[in-house]
């Protein structure tokens, strides 16, 4: 198949959808890959390095349109490249189904086969393909980095000779990829972290990844995120209060707020109020990436920097991956290319549309002149549900006394039943066995003792070494055969004496193998 | 000689030889305490060979030089990890001697009593003099400990080489049974606790002995075929109990203090060391020995996800990355030969300042301890190999962690899923570290049939191929 990238005509948009690195393992595919002339440049790919990698480079997007049967992009395609488009040839791009019936429906009409790579299923296969994951991880990064650079202090605290430097305290509302990242980026800058999100279950994560979640002291269960495929659910009003109740509280001591918080479907829920921001310090930062779902924060202007009359930056732009192109545009085309595997399970160029597969229906969103959007519900769920955990109980210092004098008491008793029953046993042996036996018994029993004894102590690392010894050890018994190989019988010289050979045998190679091994350990 | 010397003699020899036991609990003590134990073998051969009553010198001293030349012989050839086959072949040679012995013991009883009823005041010379100086009810003890012996005896022998023979696979490893199962085993154990009833009272002994001998033979045999190769640690560590056990049965018959005590030590020793793996395995001693997994609780956890798959290069970059790196090495690691490209790996990643340690999980291996020493022989420094309790709490703080050939010890499912065999296990919590590499030479499931989430983990990635050629290939990448 033919595969072509589009130029992104959106403004400022620097991402492209395929990089010489991704078009060679496209090639392995058995595809030949296509790019419009200049696509590549703003991520920093020229015409000549595609080229270097064995793409064709199309002068314009018409005559890529032509020559390609597969078109993949970025940006959801505008009317005038789906007007170009023909029946039966897909496009791979974002789609945003739910905000874009029309260009759905214009979809459908041409006859394109639509991939939306922000339809991918949140299923651990299609993470490879999970291009909204992707993006989000840059925008965190990057979010933290804009913060930085609108922040006039430093993240890291130090003591200096001229001075001591605090911390910088930043704050991560929702920890979603995108937040996860801001975490680790913020949190590696040096800054004291705290996150927040609605999901009792990422806690785990966000303190694996240094920072402090934030505990809301709230009675009602939240739904965990199994539920809703990883994403956050709405709150109800209740919980909204609490939350806020919370934010102010942290709001003047934040230098720092990063606010990530989505609902799949909905405008982004409003977190960081006015008069939260009123409260912040003269200098403080707001990034918003929500912004282009509206903001998290009441004050966000969409694409804008804005300064409040208290002196806090407020950020509200919406195109932070594009911000960093060159990486965005190689994990954006990766990203495709995994999909693109996934639709040419040959290798051999050739595309199948198994409908079947879960990931693939899920992100394909027109097809054979149907608008197959949205998708039946995954077969697998994306997250295992949480199992509750159960809680340790805390014991008080008198029931631990108690439990620990039961547990002396149990032991006490077992130890002594066993003594007794032991004790019995000895009698009866003794009332019944011969006298010269019960001597032997006697030595016996305490070597048995003396075993034990020592041999709890021995080290775990030198168990082979002891089944060594222990092995050479027990060749012991070729003292019986010496014993008996006196004999005025034959048969019971030659027995003996085969006795001895065997026991023989195993005393020289049971001690030599341990003083092999035993040699071998080394300390550093 | 005096009997006083000998027994004086035999004194020494026992507190030597728990001297050298006793020792192995360091490193450093251990390598003293193979020479007590040598000493202690040593005084114990000479005292009882200038012992009272001692004869045929020449057949003895020829034995032992062939015998003892076959020893160092193969103890010198043998490689690192064929430890446990060698283990488990020397066991049964303990085990066959035994059972000569116990026969011995019977032809003598039987020549000493038909010499006695024609001549009552015969003369005999060492252990035959013993035998005519016993009491009826004395006889009748012996009798039973010559039996125990043999029984003992028989089933090590038979059990060892069934072990060997899974151990060096020249036996499917897979628990086989025969139609009838433990009902055969009862069966035969049944048979013999029949015949050492028989031959204690009524006359015709060596036919009944030669009985439970044959029965012995039998439980031996099938017993340890029906054990799975996971399971062989506990195998080989319990059948070198039994050698002890049918040592110190053998010492009863003589007589001989010396044996009882010696063989009391190896037979505890071996007891403690089969109850440590079954802990380890959170198996009850008895599942173990009956062989195989008991009836599952119910269907395992669907596992979801796939596997995928990472080539030597971006291992090679994760772990220049990484600062703290845990090994976990497995029995695939020993059957690929590896340690040593583990150990050079080691090696360089330690020259570059990065904290490498292994984590060994009791039973990884085939025998007790087996990972510590291969990677002793590789030269890996023993205070860099840690135990599971001594490193479970470390993973979490850990940027790679490698698998290699290993499954069941790393098995999440222990801890997640109530319903897995291995449920409860304790196991290597290698997925707590940020990434785990998995060092495997194809899909399938390990050695117990169980499948492995830890292998669909997100941050696992799947490093196909054997061990040695894979870890060689990362080798020229660290840098």
């Amino acid at each position: 198949m033919k595969i072509g990238a589009l130029k992104e005509n959106y403004e400022g948009e620097a991402r492209v959808a395929v990089t010489p690195s991704s078009a060679a393992h496209l090639k392995k595919l058995g595809h030949e890959v296509h790019v419009e002339s200049g696509a590549g440049v703003r991520a920093g790919f020229s015409d000549a390095a595609y080229e270097a990698a064995g793409v064709a480079v199309e002068a314009n997007a018409g005559a890529l349109i032509g020559a390609a049967d597969v078109v993949i992009k970025v940006r959801p395609p505008s009317d005038a490249e789906i007007g170009q488009m023909r029946r039966g040839q897909t496009v791979i791009s974002y789609f945003y189904p739910a905000q874009n019936a029309e260009l759905l429906e214009k979809a459908r009409e041409q006859g394109v086969t639509a991939i939306a790579m922000d339809m991918v299923p949140r299923i651990s296969r299609a993470q490879k393909m999970d291009a909204l994951s992707s993006m989000a991880n840059i925008a965190g990064y990057r979010a933290v980095i804009e913060a930085a650079n609108n922040f006039g202090r430093f993240f890291t605290g130090q003591v200096t000779a001229a001075g001591k430097v605090p911390p910088a305290k930043v704050l991560i509302v929702g920890a979603g990829v995108a937040g996860l990242a801001a975490i680790g980026a913020a949190t590696s800058l040096g800054a004291q972290v705290y996150a927040f999100d609605v999901r009792p279950e990422v806690a785990e994560q966000i303190e694996s990844m240094g920072a402090e979640f934030v505990y809301l002291d709230f009675k009602e269960q939240q739904t965990d995120g199994a539920a809703t495929g990883g994403y956050a659910a709405p709150s109800s009003p209740e919980f909204r209060e609490a939350q806020l109740k919370k934010f102010r509280e942290l709001a003047p001591q934040m230098d720092i707020v990063i606010t990530t918080a989505l609902i799949p479907g909905r405008d982004a829920p409003k977190l960081w109020t006015a008069d939260m921001v009123e409260a912040m310090k003269t200098g403080s930062v707001i990034v918003d990436l929500a912004a282009e779902r509206g903001g998290n924060c009441d004050l966000t202007v969409p694409d804008e920097r804005i300064v409040t009359e208290n002196g806090v930056v407020i950020i509200g732009y919406t195109d932070f991956p594009s911000r960093m192109g060159a990486q965005a545009s190689e994990l954006y085309g990766n990203n495709v290319r995994h999909m693109l595997a996934d639709l040419t399970p040959g290798k051999d160029g050739v595309l199948v549309q198994n409908m079947e597969d879960d990931v693939i229906r899920g992100a394909t969103v027109t097809y054979d002149g149907d608008v197959t959007w949205p998708p039946p519900p995954p077969k697998i769920a994306a997250i295992a549900a949480q199992k509750p955990k159960e809680k340790v109980k805390e014991l008080t210092p008198e029931e631990r006394r108690a439990k620990e004098v039961a547990e002396f008491k149990a032991q006490t008793k077992s130890q002594v039943t066993l003594l007794g029953v032991g004790a019995v046993l000895m009698l009866l042996v003794g009332m019944f066995a011969p006298a010269s036996f019960l001597s032997h018994f006697i030595v016996f029993v305490l070597s048995v003792f003396v075993g034990f004894q020592v041999i709890w102590n021995v080290s775990h690392s030198l168990h082979t070494p002891l089944m060594a010894i222990t092995n050479a050890i027990s060749s012991i018994i070729i003292v019986g055969a010496l014993l008996q190989i006196g004999s005025g019988s034959w048969l019971v010289v030659i027995l003996a004496a085969l006795s001895v050979l065997m026991a023989g045998v195993n005393i020289f190679g049971g001690f030599l193998v341990t003083r092999r091994m035993l040699a071998m350990f080394q300390k550093s | 000689m005096e009997y006083g010397f000998t027994t004086a003699a035999y004194v020494v020899a026992a507190v030597l030889f728990i001297l050298s036991l006793g020792g192995l609990s360091g490193q450093e003590s251990a390598k003293r305490a193979v020479w007590y134990g040598i000493a202690a073998m040593a005084l114990a051969v000479v005292a009882t060979l200038i012992g009272p009553g001692y004869g045929n010198w020449g057949i003895t001293l020829i034995m032992l030089a062939i015998g003892g030349a076959a020893g160092w012989v193969v103890a010198n050839r043998v490689q690192m990890t064929e430890m446990p086959q060698l283990v488990a072949a020397m066991h049964s040679l303990v085990g066959l001697a035994a059972v000569l012995i116990g026969f011995n013991a019977q032809f003598e009883l039987s020549r000493v009593l038909r010499a006695k009823a024609a001549d009552a005041a015969a003369e005999f010379h060492g252990f035959a003099a013993v035998l005519a100086h016993k009491t009826p009810s004395e006889i009748a003890m012996l009798k039973v400990e010559v039996a125990l012996g043999i029984f003992i005896g028989a089933v090590t022998f038979t059990g060892s080489i069934v072990a060997f023979g899974k151990l060096a696979g020249k036996i499917d490893g897979k628990p086989k049974k025969l139609p009838g199962g433990h009902m055969l085993n009862a069966g035969a154990a049944a048979l013999s606790l029949l015949a050492v009833i028989l031959y204690a009272t009524t006359g015709a002994p060596v036919l009944w002995l030669t009985i439970i001998t044959l029965a012995a033979f039998f439980i031996g045999y099938h017993l340890i075929m029906g054990i799975g190769g996971a399971d062989m640690p506990v195998v080989v560590s319990m059948l070198n109990s039994y050698s002890g056990w049918a040592a110190a049965a053998i010492g009863f018959t003589l007589g001989n203090d010396l044996l009882i005590v010696v063989g009391a030590l190896v037979g505890s020793s071996g007891a403690i060391l089969s109850y440590i793996m079954c802990k380890a395995m959170n198996r009850n001693f008895v599942s173990v020995i009956l062989g195989g997994f008991g009836g599952e609780a119910g269907p395992a956890m669907a596992i979801e996800g796939e596997q995928i798959a990472i080539d030597a290069e971006s291992v090679a970059a994760a772990l220049n990355d990484a600062d703290e790196i845990i090994i976990v090495p497995g029995y695939g690691m020993a059957v690929a030969q590896a340690q040593q490209s583990v150990s050079e790996l080691t090696r360089k990643l330690r020259a570059k300042g990065k904290n490498v340690r292994f984590a060994i999980h009791p039973v990884a291996g085939r025998l007790p301890g087996h990972m510590n020493v291969l990677l002793a022989e590789a030269k890996v420094p023993y205070d860099i190999v840690l135990e599971m309790d001594e490193i479970n709490e470390d993973f979490p703080n850990t940027d790679v962690a490698i698998v290699i050939g290993s499954n069941d010890i790393v098995n999440p499912a222990a801890q997640e899923d109530p319903n897995s065999p291995i449920a409860g296990m304790p196991v290597l919590e290698v997925w707590k570290a940020k990434q785990v590499f998995v060092s495997k030479r194809g899909q399938g499931t390990g050695y117990s049939g169980i499948e492995n989430p830890l292998f669909y983990k997100e941050n696992t990635r799947m490093f196909y191929g054997d061990a040695k050629k894979s870890i060689d290939a990362l080798l020229p990448m660290i840098d």
